[in-house]
C-alpha cells in the first residue's frame, strides 16, 4: 500500500529527480515545517504561504500550479491549514512517510510552547499583573475576532447568494441563542452544500468544463494564498463562466 | 477513560473544524466548555488569547493546553493526537485523489456552503469571549455594570486593527499594556 502510494506520488512529479536523497529529503521536511511552525504568527494562511516560498521558490520541488491546488485542499479540509499544508505537501514530496514527518514537525512547537505555558499558567493567574495584562488581552482578542468576523462576513454578504445569507443568519441564532451542537450545524450546511453543488452540476454542462479549469489556475495568482475570501471570489469568478 | 474521552472530543474538533484559524473555536468551546465543563469561561478565554499571542494553529494550542489540564502529559497527546488525525486520514486522501484525477470542484462547493455558517459560529464564540471581557462573571449585562477599561481597549484595538490597520499580534501588546496603564490611573486616582 504505501509503495503504491510513493509510485503514484513519485511519477506524478514528472520532473527530473532531486539532488537531496530520500531520507535528507525527509530531514528536510521535518527541518522546514518546523521552523515554519515553531516562528510563524498569524496562522495557517501565513503559514500555507510561506511554505509556497520554501518549497517551491526555494527548493523548486513543487511547481506553483500544482502547490495552488494542494493549498486549496488544505484550506478545503477540515483541521488546522497549518496541519493540512504540512499533510499535502509531505505527501505530495515523499508519500505517507513524508506527510507524518511533517505533520510532527508542524506539530511539535505548538505542543512545546503551550505545555510550557501550561506549566506557568497557574502563576499566570494569581499573578495580579499577568492578570491585568491578560484581562486587556482578552479585549483585544475579541477586537481581532470582530475584525476577522467582519472580513470573511462582508465577503459573505458581498458575494454570496441570498442562500448564503440565511446559512449566515439561521447558523447564528442556532449557534448562540438555541446552543444547537456544533457538528450538527456543520453537517446540514456541508449537505446543502453538496446538493446544491450536484445540481448546479446537473443543470448545466459548464460544470465540466468548470472542474477541469481547476487544474490550470493562473500561476500568477498569488493572491490565492492570502484569504479565503479572496479565495472564494476566484471560486465565484470561475463558477460563472 | 478520560484519554480515550479526550481523544474523541479533539477528534471531533480536527474533523468538522472547516475554514481554519477561528473556525476551530466554536466546537473547543462546544467540547471543552458545554459538554464536558473541562474549563471554565474565564480559562477558555485565557486559551484563546494565549493561542493568538503564539504560533500554531487555536486547535492544537487547546488541545495541548486542555489535555495537560485534565490528565498530565499522557492526556496532552491524546487529545493532539485526536485533533491531527481527521487531517492526517481525509487530507492524505484527497491529495491522492487530486493527484490522480485533479478535481476538486465537489469539495470546494461544499465548502462554498459552510463559510457562511463558519462565519456565523466564530461571531458567537466571539460575542461569548467579548461579553466574559466586557463584563464580570454573573454580574448583570448592563452597560452600567460594563467595565469601562476593558471597554475603552476593545474599542481601540478595534480602531488600531481596522483603521491604522495594524498587526494583530502588535495590537493585543498594546491592549496588554493599555490595561496596566488605565488601572494604574484608576489607582492614582
Amino acid at each position: 500500500m504505501m509503495s503504491r502510494f510513493n509510485q503514484i506520488t513519485n511519477t506524478d512529479m514528472n520532473q527530473p529527480p532531486p539532488p537531496a536523497s530520500y531520507s535528507r529529503r525527509l530531514l528536510r521536511l521535518f527541518l522546514s515545517t518546523f521552523y515554519l511552525s515553531a516562528f510563524t504568527f498569524g496562522g495557517g494562511y501565513v503559514i500555507v504561504s510561506l511554505m509556497k516560498k520554501k518549497f517551491v521558490d526555494q527548493y523548486h520541488w513543487i511547481d506553483d500550479q500544482e502547490m495552488l491546488d494542494l493549498v486549496a485542499i488544505a484550506q478545503s479540509s477540515p483541521g488546522a491549514i497549518a496541519v493540512n499544508g504540512a499533510v499535502v505537501l509531505g505527501f505530495k514530496l515523499a508519500g505517507i512517510p513524508g506527510m507524518l514527518v511533517s505533520v510532527l514537525g508542524s506539530v511539535l512547537p505548538p505542543f512545546f510552547i503551550l505545555s510550557l505555558i501550561s506549566l506557568c499558567y497557574t502563576a499566570f493567574q494569581t499573578n495580579p499583573w499577568i492578570r491585568l495584562v491578560l484581562e486587556g488581552m482578552q479585549a483585544g482578542v475579541s477586537a481581532v475576532i470582530a475584525s476577522v468576523v467582519w472580513d470573511m462576513g462582508s465577503g459573505v454578504i458581498k458575494e454570496g447568494s441570498r442562500l448564503d445569507f440565511l446559512i449566515l443568519a439561521a447558523a447564528f441564532l442556532a449557534n448562540y441563542l438555541f446552543e444547537v451542537n456544533v457538528v450538527i450545524i456543520i453537517l446540514a450546511c456541508g449537505l446543502a452544500g453538496l446538493i446544491r453543488t450536484l445540481w448546479a452540476g446537473r443543470n448545466s454542462t459548464t460544470a465540466d468544463r468548470h472542474s477541469s479549469t481547476v487544474g490550470r489556475r493562473s500561476p500568477t495568482a498569488d493572491r490565492h494564498f492570502s484569504t479565503v475570501d479572496e479565495h472564494s471570489a476566484a471560486d465565484e469568478g470561475r463558477g460563472k463562466e | 477513560m478520560i484519554y480515550l474521552q479526550l481523544f474523541l472530543s479533539f477528534l471531533q474538533v480536527g474533523a468538522f473544524s472547516f475554514g481554519g484559524g477561528y473556525a476551530a473555536m466554536p466546537l473547543i468551546r462546544e467540547q471543552v466548555i458545554t459538554a464536558h465543563s473541562w474549563l471554565s469561561m474565564e480559562e477558555f478565554t485565557d486559551l484563546i488569547t494565549i493561542s493568538q499571542m503564539t504560533p500554531g494553529p487555536i486547535a492544537i494550542n487547546s488541545a495541548t493546553f486542555v489535555g495537560l489540564k485534565i490528565a498530565g502529559i499522557g492526556g496532552a497527546l491524546a487529545a493532539t493526537a485526536g485533533c491531527i488525525l481527521p487531517s492526517c486520514i481525509l487530507v492524505t486522501l484527497l491529495a491522492w485523489i487530486y493527484l490522480k484525477y485533479r478535481k476538486l470542484s465537489l469539495l470546494q462547493g461544499i465548502l462554498k456552503s459552510l463559510r457562511p455558517a463558519v462565519v456565523a459560529m466564530i461571531a458567537a464564540s466571539g460575542l461569548t469571549i467579548l461579553i466574559s471581557a466586557l463584563w464580570e462573571e454573573g454580574s448583570p449585562m448592563r452597560l452600567a455594570a460594563m467595565k469601562a477599561d476593558t471597554a475603552v481597549i476593545f474599542l481601540a484595538a478595534l480602531y488600531l486593527l481596522r483603521v491604522k490597520k495594524l498587526d494583530a499580534v502588535l495590537v493585543m501588546v498594546i491592549s496588554g499594556v493599555l490595561e496596566i496603564l488605565l488601572s494604574a490611573v484608576v489607582n492614582f486616582l
